[in-house]
């Protein structure tokens, strides 16, 4: 076994006081080989990312290293000058980051700031670095280099800009690339092509990559091995296959148990219910007036489409970002009028209510949103938040708290909890505040608009698990937006699958997972990562409370 | 109460509330200390301070008691500065608000009148509505809040922009709750921390308008103000020059504490910038 080009020995990271916890990382050892990919693998504050910033040394203001060695072949990084720190970072280790939009600078040109790299660690002339510029960009597959080289930032695709970041990564042949999260703002199927690129780069140039991630999915597709963090510490660490199939740290076991399978729901027994929820026809076009009407633009978000929520089912849509799902979600909920169409609740056409008449049928379609940070306001109590649709409708406060009190039980709050912030609660608990909030009204459908997206995969579970069973116990009908097939394949009957605004194939989720007959549906599951990788089955132990 | 205890961690923000509550407790004192009406004479005219135990701050040209007129005027000037910021806050909020909330035709129609009134120089406008409407004290204090709103209606338009897009908003909608309620009641509590900051540069601003009005004559003759004193010492400027450099002294201390006052608060709520200065 030849010696790591990257050794973390002993790490430990400071973090300011005040913090959640003393060390971001407590005494972690690392040994990464020429050659092999290694998976950093965590929930968000493991602090993953901490590692990447203690090797580069780029750590926020206030974290400092404690203790322990860095070396990157046996030369320790922690001792080396601000001076040779720069000759270390891009040349011998460089980054990719998670949003290449960010990480690049809009104002500059892709080849000028890949061209930078030679510039700032190299001799060459000005022909020689267009030159390797242009060669790099075809390398990672660029559409067009020759275009992309005077290409702004926001010219290019989230897809293409990534590739212009690992263009820049790899271009001066560094022995170690550290890729933070690189393919989590992205399409799965962009992020399939993406890991195929990294895989094949590294193939081909031999480069040691640490590749930073929470989506074991990502793991089972490109790991040589795994090494898993939790709270800073390294609880397991060994070959791919042995972590995904055989994880020996409890930890490992409940975040392998709770990725969910991407097998669809055995095909209902049950005999289809008659719809709930019929949207027929329904349009939405955004267009973005120019100046004397020229140069505006149309978008299509959603086109013509027609949809049925069985009642007490659930209807799946799932698609990729622009897909318009999010657009349908919200024509549904009213929050944006549509252009046509129409939106059948029980008989009654949603679409054509005035506001007035739509804010005295609210409580019949109810949302649970995304963010669950952003979808609180923060300054309203916990209680408060849920009792406050009730009150809307006329319910007096006594009886508003009263259910505000019932439903926090519901969703597996505790109701001493309904007198704080929303500040005060994890992530998982804010997204049950949500949802007890949507509840409060007994609404007859029930919308999650990526209800889960946001969550550590452990929560997430908890989450989804929540969702089906107080779908059965209420009664409720789902409309359940996702971009996550394995999410999808949880919980939904039905599957939608939407692209462009248009509805490309509909079904039982069961036929559209073991049947698709679309050719996007196909590139849609073939692009799933880690569909090799079936989650092996453990025996649940620690069962975690969000 | 964080927010507070890091308000008392920053010298500059205790300076500033400690000469706010002088200025305060100036007005307060103003009656008890000086009970008479402090624009009758009281005295021969231009007494240096200190020459006359009666007169600890001297007189002004027509034999005022300059003392009295300080304190009273540190009434007059707190009135002006809150009042006018009152009404700029008011105005500036409601039609940031509207303008942030709404967009589209509303949001054009409510920026461009505030554009109409920001081109415009303040005290130019100011001057224009006192010619017109005349000068007692409460049309000086209705048109100094009238041109000073522009600025905060931007600051709460800006703030509601970000605001109405944040998913609780939507999750309002959602609820059936009706567009007033959510402006007021839901958005405006999240968009308010700035703007109060803010006030302290608008009653700053006041302040100075008023003095300034007050020099030119223009200001309501009939109340104590420091701007009304300086004007009376203007006269006098090059011999009894402290006619008009105590009521400046005056000024000067007020709107500093204002301004520390509103930049402590700032850097109080918004700790996250102070770190990064």
């Amino acid at each position: 076994m030849s010696a790591p080009v990257l050794a973390v020995e002993g790490l430990q990271v400071a973090l300011p006081p005040g913090a959640d916890r003393p060390l971001a990382l407590a005494g972690v050892s690392l040994a990464l080989r020429k050659g092999e990919i290694l998976c950093l693998v965590g929930e968000s504050g493991s602090g993953k990312s901490m590692m990447a910033g203690a090797v580069m040394r780029l750590l926020p203001p206030a974290v400092r290293v404690a203790s322990g060695a860095i070396r990157l072949d046996g030369e320790d990084l922690l001792a080396a000058s601000e001076a040779e720190m720069r000759r270390v970072r891009g040349a011998r280790i460089a980054m990719i980051f998670q949003e290449p939009m960010t990480a690049l600078n809009p104002l500059r040109s892709i080849g000028d700031q890949i061209g930078e790299m030679f510039r700032t660690h190299t001799a060459l002339s000005a022909a020689e670095t267009e030159a390797r510029t242009l060669a790099l960009l075809e390398e990672v597959r660029i559409p067009d280099p020759r275009a992309a080289l005077r290409a702004f930032p926001h010219e290019l695709s989230g897809g293409q800009r990534q590739r212009a970041m690992i263009a820049m990564a790899l271009a001066l042949e560094p022995e170690v690339l550290i890729a933070d999260e690189p393919t989590t703002a992205l399409d799965v199927t962009t992020q399939a092509q993406i890991l195929a690129l990294i895989r094949d780069l590294q193939h081909r140039h031999g480069t040691a990559v640490l590749f930073i991630t929470h989506d074991f999915g990502v793991v089972a597709e490109i790991a040589d091995r795994i090494a898993v963090l939790r709270q800073g510490a390294l609880v397991e660490e060994g070959p791919a296959a042995e972590v995904l199939n055989r994880p020996q740290h409890p930890y490992t076991r409940t975040l392998i148990a709770a990725v969910p399978p991407l097998a669809p729901p055995p095909a209902a027994t049950r005999p289809e219910a008659p719809p709930i929820l019929v949207v027929d026809r329904l349009s939405k076009t955004y267009r973005r007036a120019g100046l004397f009407r020229r140069g505006g633009r149309e978008t299509r978000a959603v086109a013509d489409v027609s949809l049925a929520l069985p009642k007490g089912g659930t209807l799946g849509i799932v698609g990729e970002s622009g897909s318009g799902k999010s657009t349908l979600a919200r024509l549904i909920l009213r929050l944006l009028d549509p252009d046509g169409g129409a939106i059948h609740l029980d008989g009654l056409d949603l679409a054509r209510l005035s506001h007035r008449a739509m804010r005295r049928e609210a409580w019949r379609v109810q949302m649970v949103f995304q963010d669950p940070y952003a979808s609180l306001n923060p300054r309203r109590r916990a209680g408060e938040l849920v009792a406050q649709g009730p009150m809307l409708h006329g319910v007096p406060r006594a009886e508003a708290m009263a259910r505000a009190r019932e439903l926090f039980e519901l969703v597996g709050l505790r109701p001493d909890a309904m007198d704080r912030f929303p500040h005060e609660f994890s992530g998982g608990q804010r997204q049950r505040i949500g949802l007890a909030r949507a509840l409060a009204l007994r609404p007859e459908v029930l919308v999650a608009d990526e209800a889960v997206s946001a969550l550590d995969v452990s929560v997430q579970a908890q989450v989804l698990r929540l969702l089906a069973e107080l779908r059965d116990r209420l009664g409720l009908s789902l409309l359940f937006i996702t971009h996550d097939l394995r999410v999808a394949a949880q919980i939904c009957d039905r599957i939608a699958v939407m692209r462009h605004g248009v509805v490309v194939e509909e079904g039982r989720a069961a036929e559209v997972f073991g049947a698709p007959q679309h050719d996007y549906t196909r590139a849609l599951l073939a692009s799933v990562p880690g569909r090799g990788w079936t989650p092996p089955t453990l025996p649940a132990e620690a069962q975690e409370t969000a | 109460m964080q927010a507070f205890r890091r308000y008392l961690r920053n010298p500059a923000a205790v300076l500033g509330l400690l000469l706010l509550l002088l200025v305060i407790g100036v007005a307060l004192a103003a009656p008890l200390l000086y009970p008479e009406d402090p624009l009758d004479l009281a005295g021969r005219p231009l007494q240096w301070p200190g020459a006359n135990p009666r007169f600890p701050l001297g007189t002004d040209p027509s034999g005022r008691d300059i003392a009295a007129q300080v304190f009273h005027g540190a009434r007059v000037t707190l009135l002006i500065g809150a009042v006018a910021t009152l009404v700029s806050l008011g105005i500036g909020i409601l039609a940031g608000a509207l303008a942030g909330y709404h967009g589209g035709w509303v949001d054009d129609a409510l920026m461009r009148v505030t554009e109409a009134f920001q081109i415009l120089p303040s005290f130019l406008l100011l001057l224009v509505l006192v010619a017109v409407f005349g000068s007692d004290l409460a049309t000086v204090t209705l048109a100094i809040g009238l041109v000073s709103w522009p600025a905060t209606a931007r600051l709460t338009r800006a703030e509601f922009l970000s605001l109405r897009s944040r998913e609780f908003v939507q999750a309002c909608r959602t609820l059936g709750m009706g567009d007033a309620r959510i402006i007021f009641r839901e958005i405006l509590p999240n968009a308010l921390p700035p703007v109060i900051v803010y006030a302290g540069v608008v009653m700053a601003t006041a302040i100075l308008l008023e003095s300034a009005l007050a020099f030119l004559n223009l200001s309501d003759p009939n109340v104590a103000s420091w701007g009304n004193l300086i004007g009376a010492g203007r006269g006098v400027l090059r011999t009894q020059w402290y006619v008009s450099a105590i009521p400046g002294v005056a000024i000067l201390v007020a709107v500093l504490a204002v301004s520390l006052v509103g930049q402590g608060l700032n850097d109080a709520l918004n700790p996250r910038l102070k770190a990064a200065a």
